[in-house]
């Protein structure tokens, strides 16, 4: 194992004082608690928005913290979700009188974790919460025997979309139905070329050869669909895009929003030369791409691959996307 | 005697436990979820361990609690809300109880066992933690009669054949459920820590 760090134990609390040396303009940080905050919140009457996971995912969540996208973001240790303390700090934090909205991707820990969260928050009182789950990740096929699907690349639009309705003033229950919507009219799919090292374990999550692929990988190294030979762009972009598209409900929408997110490991210009790809497999499938996103969004530590996210958006999704949002990890109109 | 002190002791051998087997979970997690088990339990343990050091707890009842919380707070991940719910509600049926003999102690773990059930819902057979837990609790409450010694080793035993039963099934809870048909041959990682909190009560609780 060859990484930037001084010691395993000490990765996620370094990380974040690195973060808080490098935005102190946007980013207020919860060192004790490893909580990212937004500098000028909490907001009176705006919804709050917290989410929160295993770090390792980076720029998510915490690079999402900021105007127009996430108020607060609970940072777990590497790969493993935040606990309840961080969650209840953060949601009494945020809280503007408008009450709070809990984004959680859907692993087992996240969900667990938010849930005692809001048990035990449930005896103070005060505040309202109410948690989305997203579940995007057309891998895992049959979800009466798993866990279900994971949460993925929707997560990251939706914190954007959902973000800028709480930033122009929407209710929680408007927020959470907004929420809800983008989950449902997104879906993805990931392959991975090579694995990842969490920093503690030292030795690589799992073993790929030279010659293979893992197509349908979780975000932190979970094995996918199945094993294939190692192919070209041009196969692989279908072998991501056709699962996406099949499970997905395309009736009444006007455009997609397409996300294709590198895993960490990957450089920029395999990711355009990957999009190139899929723009034509979708425009040759009838989807019209309203907005596209390229770039390493939901890592996976140094893991290389890629990922898709088809995200079928109605004009207000479209319109709430180009809003203003500066965040360390998504910046423009500002 | 299974009163506070005994408890204090059982935490502390757990921890000892969970320090000499967590490269052991930590293999076992890498191969069917994300390779942090042994990892995530010894920091919670350790701080579980050094909370006898702490100072005085008024109850049973109140230091189980305080274990619980403080797993919540500190393993992360599935386990911590597992562990931690095992040990806050197994402080439910002690909380007037200051040394419990075997059929008190008996209906603790039970709900402990039922605090796991209704925060992981999972089944027999999913391949998760209560593969071990489920077997334990009914071979202690089947040995109740023999007394606490004999009882804690009947479910430490009983665990170590539940955590030894996952090797042969398909994983249909948690992260290894993704793995499907690959998740077979491999040890479940949360029932092989079970099987060690269940031998660290057995040399320590009674």
């Amino acid at each position: 194992m060859k990484k930037f760090i001084n010691d395993p134990a000490d990765v996620v609390a370094e990380a974040l004082r690195g973060m808080a040396a490098a935005h102190p303009d946007r980013l207020r940080i919860d060192h004790d608690q490893h909580i990212v905050y937004r500098k000028d919140g909490p907001k009176q009457g705006k919804v709050g928005l917290v989410s929160g996971g295993g770090s390792g995912h980076e720029p998510l969540h915490g690079g999402f913290v900021g105007t127009g996208m996430l108020d607060a973001a609970c940072a777990g240790e590497m790969f493993t979700s935040p606990v309840p303390d961080q969650m209840i700090a953060a949601t009494q934090e945020v809280d503007g009188g408008a009450g709070v909205l809990h984004i959680v991707k859907n692993y087992t820990g996240d969900v667990m974790n938010f849930e005692m969260a809001a048990e035990l928050a449930a005896d103070d009182a005060g505040t309202e919460v109410v948690a989305v789950v997203t579940d995007d990740d057309v891998a895992v096929q049959d979800s009466l025997f798993t866990a279900g699907r994971r949460g993925t690349g929707v997560t990251v639009v939706l914190e954007k979309v959902v973000g800028a309705a709480a930033e122009e003033g929407a209710s929680l229950s408007d927020c959470a139905a907004l929420a809800e919507r983008v989950n449902a009219s997104g879906r993805s799919m990931g392959v991975a070329l090579t694995s990842c090292t969490v920093p503690s374990a030292g030795k690589p999550t799992f073993d790929l050869g030279e010659d293979e692929l893992e197509l349908g990988v979780g975000i932190h190294g979970e094995p996918g669909r199945e094993r294939r030979p190692m192919a070209s762009a041009r196969e692989v972009a279908g072998m991501m895009v056709e699962p996406v598209l099949a499970e997905l409900d395309r009736a009444g929408s006007e455009g997609a929003i397409v996300l294709l997110n590198g895993m960490g490991g990957t450089p920029l210009i395999e990711l355009y030369l990957l999009y190139g790809e899929v723009a034509r497999i979708l425009e040759q499938s009838g989807v019209t791409v309203a907005r596209s996103l390229v770039g390493n969004y939901i890592t996976s530590l140094e893991m290389a691959g890629a990922s898709v996210t088809v995200v079928t958006a109605d004009d207000e999704m479209v319109r709430l996307w180009d809003a203003p949002v500066n965040t360390p990890g998504l910046r423009w109109g500002v | 005697m299974a009163d506070l002190a005994a408890f204090q002791a059982w935490m502390s051998a757990f921890a000892e436990e969970v320090s000499t087997h967590a490269e052991h979970l930590t293999d076992l997690d890498r191969a069917i979820g994300d390779g942090d088990h042994g990892s995530n339990m010894a920091r919670g343990v350790d701080k579980v361990a050094a909370l006898a050091d702490d100072g005085e707890y008024p109850s049973l009842n109140a230091y189980l609690k305080k274990v619980g919380m403080t797993l919540v707070s500190t393993v992360g991940g599935a386990s911590g809300p597992l562990y931690g719910t095992f040990f806050l509600r197994m402080a439910g049926p002690l909380a007037d109880v200051e040394d419990p003999g075997t059929e008190e102690l008996g209906h603790a773990l039970r709900a402990g066992v039922e605090g796991v059930v209704s925060r992981g819902k999972a089944e027999l057979e999913d391949k998760t933690m209560y593969d071990a837990w489920a077997p334990a609790v009914e071979a202690f409450e089947s040995s109740v009669d023999d007394g606490t010694q004999a009882a804690l080793e009947a479910a430490a035993a009983a665990a170590a054949r539940g955590r030894d039963s996952t090797e042969g099934l398909i994983a249909r809870k948690g992260r290894a459920s993704y793995l499907g048909e690959r998740s077979r041959g491999h040890i479940d990682p949360g029932a092989a820590s079970t099987a060690l909190l269940l031998q660290a009560a057995a040399r320590t609780l009674a």
